[in-house]
Formats: structure tokens, sequence, C-alpha cells
């Protein structure tokens, strides 16, 4: 069963710019948690727009619990949805308290289920002590726990949420993260929302979207995203990722740092760029190696390195925080992929 | 299947009209905007047809002293205000003397007293009658030379001190969001505090110099009282004796277009003047400035500068005005009519200030809804009027209501037979109408400076949670900018109140407020007569300077939702690009 279905949307905000959002789909299942995670300007707030129906988009279908929200002839207003949404600086009504705040939604129910049920969520929420307060007198945290009771109680089907962990102090932060995963798990709650940040992407969903200048670049789950990138802007914008030239020959892809297995089924002669995370890199003090260190950052539990090799190339490697190698060091590569990404060359390498 | 066969601009209009019969709230921000812009519209329209025969006469008359006294009145008046303004804002924000945390709030006092008032004041003073030259003359004999009140000097002097405030606290932010460090790397590369005020601080200011002086210019501009009791012709004088002496609509119109011409002027050297010039301070909460004490006379001459001015402008005016309230009291001289016209003005100011916040909520919700250009141009067009002399306004407004008179007469000859008379010209609502044209943008500036601090999201959270835009509107903002709408309605409320000109020549029949009656008195020289009139103006114009106070000279708290009391500085209101 499908909750959520967003078929070719595409947003257009002047006939001269490219489309904010073009030509993105996307189901969700009941209960599914899906990430957008993409830089400033690549249309994921848009996208979550469009889905709110805060936005009317140029083409595209979006349908919700199966009722047609968007097409070419139909545009249900936001408050027509039933779709919640929490802001990212949660947007309280300063001039209601904490109860009214969250009882906003529910004006069509009789007075005492609408009590039954503002308790009950501040009490999922665990703000039951300060139903009396208003928005200005809490905590950053506080407040986001009442943004998304609010955004809850009136029980929608489809939570948005944008950039909501944003505005949170980093300690904050992660508290946030693990509390509201436990209550979209907790109330079944099919949810999509907007980041920047990957690893509140891959912490909190079940999928994630890679947006970039308004296309989906790659919908999968985390593991999926980070280890076989579809394009080399999601390898680059998730975790850090150089680039080797490589070729396609028969025992496999032939690098500077050794032979790869061509995972991937690439035909054989091509001009290819294999991807090279820094956690696939090991160096070994080796006074006749290949490659020389150029920096060293200590970072506490490790040690990240850019080594030159011999072909000018500088690449990336993770070392235990007790490796003794120092910029002007010699050492020597070896590459220990788990999953060999490599992407056929659009350009004649040096 | 409809068949495709009317023109293509049918679709269009009609999928334009069906876009905003589903959006009513830019639609009717666009119609609001649009009926309050007819006045403006119809000036500058006639501009663009003017008659010969008319232009012809003004020539000959007096048209060439028109210019030439409007053009002395505004070098005059201008140079006077931006000595004056900013000399005192510098003396306050740069250093400390006996009084000064007073004398910051009191020199913007003036701005609570409308230029005639001060001006008949200053005649009663000062005249040859008047107790000044009497005194002298009876401690130094007949002889004694003294300068006349009634001339070119005497009307820069009184609008001078009336006006210096707007130059005044423009400058004074200007020169408090100055930082240190800037002023302090002057004066390490060497330069001495008044190099660095003529080199540094001045050249910085000049953008916030310009815009309070632009601003000083048009309200001189706009003046009906100071000058016609000085008996100093310019365009409002010149409109008032054509509409009434002659009764020549045609030439009060010409000469309404031509002294929009001038304000237009202004409003276009200001902006040239203050050229492409944004001075942003790279620090945003930067340090201001410490200030230097002053010590010994230096100290007693900037504290005697400082009292004088408020003095001058403010104190003995009011303490004259009091004097000549008790004295006409005192001779059984009180106006039995005085509560009739102060209930008249409660009536027309309560009634035009709540119709204008109505209309401003309207329109600045339409604006906030919709990405439409042509309301945003709607919107624009209608808050011009501020811009506008009164007299201007008025001779904006006649055409439009003489033409809805005619349509009128014109029906009920058809449907009756026998004649309508007059039921837009006139009348009260015709004279409402003419303070909307105004005064919108006051109202309209107040409640979207209030609308801009309820973020977008507050909307999009209150559209979630089921309620309609009219819904939002009710129960999300209204309640959050209260403060503004009260703020709003007090500043309309106020500037009709004190509105002269655009009254007189639209006032119904017999219907006296109290700047009407002050012009009444004053014009016959009853100075004392008209004191307490006037003193009622003065009491309900330091109301918007209380407001004002308030926001600017303390720190405003730090509400994210805020909406409370927020008053627009008048700059913005003149500026919106």
């Amino acid at each position: 069963m499908i909750l959520l279905s967003i078929a070719h949307l595409t947003k257009r905000f002047s006939p001269h710019d490219l489309p904010a959002l073009d030509d993105f789909s996307l189901d969700a299942e009941p209960g599914e948690i899906i990430a957008l995670l993409g830089p400033s300007g690549s249309g994921k707030t848009t996208a979550l727009r469009l889905i709110a129906g805060f936005e009317k988009p140029d083409a595209g279908v979006v349908v919700i619990s199966g009722k047609t929200m968007t097409d070419r002839k139909t545009f249900v207003p936001p408050e027509g949805r039933g779709v919640g949404m929490v802001f990212q600086e949660y947007a309280l009504f300063p001039h209601l308290t904490v109860e009214e705040n969250v009882a906003f939604g529910l004006r069509a129910l009789d007075p005492g289920t609408r009590g039954h049920r503002v308790h009950g969520m501040l009490e999922t929420v665990g703000l039951t002590p300060f139903a009396g307060r208003y928005p200005h007198e809490l905590s950053g945290g506080q407040q986001q726990r009442v943004a998304l009771a609010r955004a809850l109680a009136p029980r929608p089907a489809l939570l948005l949420l944008d950039e909501p962990f944003s505005n949170l102090d980093a300690d904050m932060m992660v508290q946030m993260h693990l509390e509201v995963y436990t209550i979209l798990r907790e109330l079944g709650t099919t949810a999509i929302f907007v980041t920047h940040d990957q690893e509140e992407a891959f912490m909190i969903a079940d999928r994630v979207g890679i947006l970039n200048q308004g296309r989906l670049e790659q919908l999968g789950s985390p593991e999926e995203i980070y280890h076989r990138p579809a394009t080399r802007f999601v390898a680059r914008f998730v975790g850090k990722a150089d680039f080797l030239p490589g070729r396609v020959t028969d025992e496999g892809i032939a690098t500077e740092i050794g032979t790869l297995p061509n995972t991937p089924g690439l035909p054989g002669g091509a001009q290819v760029e294999v991807m090279i995370r820094p956690d696939h890199i090991e160096l070994i003090p080796d006074p006749m190696g290949s490659a020389m260190v150029v920096t060293r950052q200590f970072r506490g539990p490790d040690n990240l390195l850019v080594v030159q090799l011999r072909s000018g190339a500088t690449i990336h490697s993770h070392q235990p925080s007790t490796l003794t190698l120092h910029p002007g060091d010699r050492a020597k590569v070896v590459a220990r992929p788990t999953h060999v990404v490599a992407f056929l060359a659009t350009r004649p390498w040096l | 299947m409809p068949t495709r066969h009317a023109s293509p601009a049918v679709p269009v209009a009609g999928r334009f009209a069906l876009r905003l019969a589903r959006d009513p709230w830019p639609l009717a921000a666009g119609a609001v905007a649009l009926v309050v812009a007819t006045p403006i519209l119809v000036v500058i329209s006639s501009l663009a047809t003017p008659t010969v025969e008319v232009w012809v006469h003004l020539w000959q008359t007096q048209l060439l002293e028109l210019i030439w006294n409007t053009l002395t009145l505004i070098i005059g008046v201008g140079g006077g205000v931006a000595l004056l303004g900013t000399g005192l804002a510098w003396l306050t924000t740069m250093y400390r003397f006996p009084g000064r945390a007073a004398f910051e709030w009191l020199l913007i006092l003036p701005l609570a007293v409308p230029a005639y008032v001060i001006g008949f004041v200053f005649r009663g003073l000062f005249d040859y009658t008047g107790p000044v030259q009497s005194g002298l003359r009876r401690v130094f004999g007949p002889g004694i030379w003294f300068p006349d009140i009634a001339s070119f000097g005497g009307v820069v002097l009184v609008m001078t001190l009336v006006f210096y405030p707007y130059v005044y606290l423009l400058a004074r932010t200007a020169f408090l969001e100055q930082s240190e460090t800037t002023l302090e790397a002057a004066r390490a590369l060497g330069a001495r505090r008044t190099t660095v005020f003529w080199r540094v601080a001045l050249p910085l200011a000049r953008p916030s110099i310009v815009a309070g002086l632009s601003l000083a210019v048009m309200e001189a501009l706009a003046d009906f009282g100071t000058v016609a009791i000085y008996g100093y012709n310019t365009f409002t004088v010149a409109i008032y004796r054509v509409w009434f002496g002659l009764f020549n609509r045609q030439a009060a119109t010409e000469l309404a277009s031509l002294l929009l011409l001038f304000t237009g002027a202004v409003y276009v050297l200001e902006r040239s003047w203050r050229g492409r010039a944004r001075f942003f301070q790279t620090e945003r909460r930067a340090h201001p400035p410490a200030p230097t004490m002053l010590t010994g006379w230096r100290a007693w001459a900037a504290s005697g500068a400082a009292g004088a001015v408020v003095g001058g402008a403010f104190l003995l005016p009011v303490a004259q005005l009091l004097v000549w309230s008790v004295t006409a009291f005192r001779a059984s001289d009180f106006d039995n009519r005085y509560p009739e016209f102060a209930l008249n003005t409660l009536t027309i100011g309560a009634t035009t200030a709540m119709v204008a916040v109505g209309a401003a909520v309207v329109v600045a919700y339409g604006l906030r809804l919709s990405r439409s250009r042509v309301v945003a141009a709607c919107g624009r067009i209608a808050t011009m009027g501020y811009a506008l002399p009164g007299s201007v306004i008025a001779v904006g407004v006649l055409v439009p209501l003489a033409f809805l008179d005619r349509v009128c007469n014109a029906l009920v000859r058809v449907v009756w037979g026998g004649d309508g008379g007059l039921l837009f010209t006139g009348s009260m609502a015709g004279l409402v109408f003419a303070y909307l044209a105004r005064f919108l943008a006051l109202s309209v500036h107040t409640v979207e400076a209030s609308l801009v601090k309820v973020t977008p999201s507050m909307d999009m959270a209150g559209r979630s949670l089921g309620l309609s835009p009219g819904g939002v509107l009710r129960r999300i903002h209204l309640p959050l900018i209260r403060g503004g709408l009260c703020s709003a309605a007090i500043l309309v409320f106020v500037d009709v109140i004190k509105e002269m000109p655009a009254t007189l020549l639209l006032r119904p029949f017999g219907y006296e407020t109290l700047a009407v009656r002050v012009w009444q008195l004053t014009s016959e020289s009853f100075w004392e007569a008209a004191a307490l009139p006037a003193l009622t103006i003065v009491a309900a114009g330091m109301l918007p300077i209380l407001i004002l106070a308030r926001s600017s000279f303390r720190e405003v708290r730090d509400h994210d939702h805020g909406g409370d009391g927020a008053i627009p500085e008048r700059r913005e209101i003149l500026k919106a690009p």
C-alpha cells in the first residue's frame, strides 16, 4: 500500500531560472520515514511546500491516502490536506499556551475528546507539567516538542518536518533526534523531513533522497546511498570521496593504487573514475612507498591524512589515532574498498 | 468538450479572474488600494492635461511669485533644519552635559505641535502689539527696532523649530549606529574630533540626514496655516484662495499639480542625493561611540543651547497657549461651542482611524498573501498620498466626488425626476475619503511592520492545522498585532486632527473641527480664543510622540512575535522602493 504518491512534480518560480524542483517522483509506504537531503537551494524545501499545498506546482501529481491533492485540475488548499507540519523555527503561536497550541488543530472535536487528545499528546512528548506555559517560557527542545505535538495532535496521515533540528544546540539535537524518532515510530506516522545534515538523515530515515539543483539524484536506504552512490554528486555530497582515474581491463579496474574488482561491470577498455572513501585507504609507513604525506589532522579518535600519489593526485585517508606518520613521510597505499564505485570518465584526465 | 472559438484574450482574462476569485484577499487589497489612490491619480493625470488659458492667467498674476516663494522656503527651511537637527543630534550623541538624557527625548517634542500653532503663538508674541515688543518699547522707548515676524524670516524660523526633529531623529539614529571602531580608526589615523565629524561621521550619516531633510521640506511644502497667517504666498495659500475666493476649481487643480511637481522633485532629489550610498556598518550590533564629558562653560553652553531649542519650540508656545486659554476663560470669553468642535474632531478622527486601520489590514494582508506585481503596485500608489500636501489631496478628491454626484443626479432625474443635490461633495464621507487617501500609508505601514514580524511559517502552521486564509488572519495575526493596530489608529487619529488644509477645503458646510476653528480665529488674529482648541490639538499630538519615544528610546524587548506598538519611521513610509 502506498500512503503518499508523488509523480513528476515540477515547480519553476521564474521562467528564466532552472526549475526549483524538476520531475520529482517518490512513493512512501505507511509508517515510513523519508529524509530529503541536499545543499541549500537544491529544492528540498520546495518539495515539502508542494506536498503541503503552500505552492502550486507547474506539473505533477500528489496523492495522499488515495486522495488526489494536486494534479492538472485539482488543487486542495493546505487546510484541506490533513498534513501536519513542523517548522524550522517551530512557529508556535506566541499568544497561546502550550495546551492551546496543541489544541489549535482540534477545533472540530468536542471539548471532551479534545482535552483527552491534548493531554495524551502532551504526555507522549513529556510536556504535561508545562501545559499552561507560553512558548517563550520554554527551552528550545521543549518548543520543538510542542511543535511536534501540535502537528501530530490532529492525527495527520503524513507529517512534514522542515529542518526541524537546525535551531537546537548540539547536545539537545542528539537527544531530540532520538526522541522524535521514537515518537514517530511509536505512533507509526509517515514522515518526510528535510535536512542538510547527512548524519541526521542516516540516523532517522528509512530511506534518503538526495536532491541537487531540483533533481532527485538518488533515493535509497542510507547504506545504499553511502556505499553505492548513483552519481558523482551523491558520492561527493555524502561523506568524503576522492576520485582516481582508472582503466577497465580484464583483471579489473587498474588504478594508481592497484587493481580493483570490476564489480560494477563496466565495459572493458573504458576510462573511468573510481570513488575512494578515506576509510578504504590503508597507509603502511615505508620509506620507499609511492605516496607522501602532505598534511595530517589529529582529530582525537583518529587521524585524517592527505597523501600525494606519484601522479600528483591527492587522496584522503582515515588512520587510527596511534599512527605515527607525519607530513613528509612516505608510505605505501593499500586500497580495501568494501564496494567498488566507478563512473565513466566524462573528460580526459591529465 | 467546449468548442474553442473565443479570442485568446478571453481565456487569459477568465483564468485571471478565476484565480482572483479563489484568492479574494489580494483582490480586495488591490481594490481598496485603487479606490484610495483615485485622488492621487486624478492630480497626476491633470499634470498631463494642462488647460492653457488657466496657465496663462496664472502666469500673468502670481505664478512667478509662488515659485520664487516656494523655492526660497525650501532653501531656508532645509538649511535651518539641517543645521539645527544635525547639530543637536551630534551634541546629544557624542557629548555628556547636564540634562543630556532628558534633552535627548525632549528635543523631539516639537513634533507634537503643528506648525500653524507655533506660527500663531509666535505671531501673537512678537507682533508689534504683542507682549515682547510692547515690553521692549516700555523699557527702551518707542523708537526701538524689532524684526518683523510676519516675514520670510519668521516663516523660516517657525518651520525650522517645528520640523528640525525629523533630521534630529534620523541623524541621531545614524550617529548611534556608527560603530565606535570606525571613529576610533579615524582617530588612530591622526584625525582630531572635529575632523572625524566632518570626514567620517557626517558623510556616513548623510543618507539619514538627507532623508530627514526631505521629510521636513515636504512638511514645509504641505503647510498651509503658517504661511497663511504670515501672509507668505505659497501654493497651498493660492489653492485655498482660487478655490474659495474665485471658485475656480480648474486653477486650483493646476496649482495642485504644480505643487505635486515640487513634492516629486524633492523626492527625486532626495533619492539621487542619497545616491547608491547604502552605508551599512559591518558590525551590526556595534558599540555606539562613547560620549565625551563636557566640563565648565562648554557643558553649560551645551545645556543652554539644547534648552533654548526645547524652550522656544515647545515650552514657550505651550505655556503661552495655557496663559491665553486661562485669560480667555477669565474674561468669560470661553467659546461655548468648544465642546461641539472637540466632539466633531473626536468623531471624525476616530471614524477615519477605524476605517484606515480596517483598510490597512485588508491591504497589508493582501500584499502579504499575494506575489502579484499588480497588487503590489496598487499598494504602492495608495500609500503615496502621505507624501502629498493635504491641499493636493483635497483637489484630487473633489473631482471623483463631483463625478459621482453627476452620476447620481442623472440617475435620480431618470428614475424619479427632479434634482438629487450634492450627495458626495462636501459630505462627511468625502472628508473621510480624503483623509484616507492622505493617511492610509501611516496605517498600512504600521500594520505591515507588525505583520512582517509574524513569520510566514506561522501562516503555514495555521493552514496545516485547518484554517482558511481568513481564519489565519482572525485567529493568529490579529491577536498578535493588536498593539500595532492600536498604534496605527492613534497615528491616523492624530494626523487627522492636525490636518488643516484638506479639512478646510472639503468639510461639509458649517462643520467645524478644532483645526478649522484655529484657522478661523487666527486668520482674524484672535490669538487668545484660538489657544484652547490649539492646546487640545497639541495634547493629542503628544500621543504618537510617546509611542515614538517608547519604541526608539527604550531598548525594544526581544520578542520573536513582536507586533506590539510597532511604529514605522516616517522615513520608511516615504521610501517604499
